[in-house]
């Protein structure tokens, strides 16, 4: 089989089409069984109560935010470098789901301050890092927006997204680096997860949903760009 | 499992339960728009008939 010729977006359509089922499935059953598993099974804590079940799509978002930066970014630098149209096109299909995840972590952590810190909002590392972010994302798909030529709209995008990448490595370690409100990395990269078991079992299941949730909504999005642009095409060779 | 105790997350309903509602309202949005998106743009390629020799379903 030559997956070389997916490259070419409309190759690609039918097969994005295809394999979104495969993702939105799993998605909506792992959404389920981790919910169930977060509310029913996982016991209250001992120092937050039940406040600290907001955890189950905190920190998935959060995680899902950060993430897909570094994905948008590396598609965009790909489209650019290469001269990938298709490539182009999934970095700015990534951005509104990532803008999506990056916003409902901002708005639950607010309200998780609430009730454990006292406050919806503070100025600090972690919270302020996590807010240029949504602004970065924000800021990339109203400068697409804003350019007509879709090729220069991609080029222009990629360099604020390769930019930006700077900033994912800060909201990680912010918690480290600074002394900040927001507590340490429940996740690590290295080492033990600072969690029970029943709790975090929950957690990573709806971060596979949410992960398998954004597959699905991204290849969907990516078809609808697809079509655009062909459309579009189709109205400037008329007109010529 | 007692219900009630259930619904008012030992007092922090507000901020439990505000959470998932924002989260489930933000994903079902984003699932409609996109769906709109895609509808919109099958009806306008119906009339570019068969734009650059490719079918789209």
């Amino acid at each position: 089989m030559n997956w070389y010729k997916y490259s070419s977006p409309t190759a690609f359509y039918p097969l994005a089409g295809k394999l979104i089922p495969w993702f939105a499935v799993p998605a909506t059953l792992l959404f389920i069984i981790g919910l169930y598993l977060g509310f029913f099974v996982a016991p209250t804590d001992a120092q937050q109560g039940d406040a600290y079940r907001i955890i189950f799509i905190h920190v998935p978002a959060a995680w899902m935010g950060m993430f897909l930066y570094v994905l948008m970014a590396f598609y965009a630098a790909i489209g650019w470098a290469f001269n990938a149209r298709l490539a182009s096109m999934m970095a700015s299909s990534l951005a509104i789901t990532g803008a999506m995840f990056t916003f409902l972590s901002l708005v639950t952590g607010a309200l998780w301050g609430k009730p454990t810190w006292g406050t919806y909002w503070v100025w600090d590392a972690r919270m302020t890092s996590t807010l240029i972010l949504l602004f970065l994302y924000i800021g990339f798909i109203s400068l697409q927006a804003a350019i007509d030529d879709v090729r220069r709209a991609d080029r222009a995008g990629a360099l604020v997204a390769i930019v930006g990448v700077i900033n994912v490595p800060i909201i990680y370690y912010s918690v480290q680096w600074w002394n900040t409100l927001h507590q340490g990395a429940t996740l690590r990269l290295l080492g033990k997860p600072s969690m029970d078991q029943s709790m975090l079992l929950p957690m990573l299941i709806v971060l596979a949903a949410c992960w398998l949730y954004s597959v699905a909504v991204v290849l969907q999005r990516l078809r609808c760009i697809i079509l655009e642009r062909e459309q579009q095409a189709a109205v400037a060779a008329e007109v010529v | 499992m007692d219900w009630s105790n259930f619904f008012s997350m030992g007092g922090y309903a507000f901020y439990v339960w505000g959470s998932y509602t924002v989260s489930l309202v933000a994903i079902a949005a984003e699932v409609i728009f996109l769906a709109r998106r895609k509808k919109n743009l099958l009806k306008r390629s119906a009339s570019h008939v068969n734009i650059s020799g490719s079918t789209f379903k």
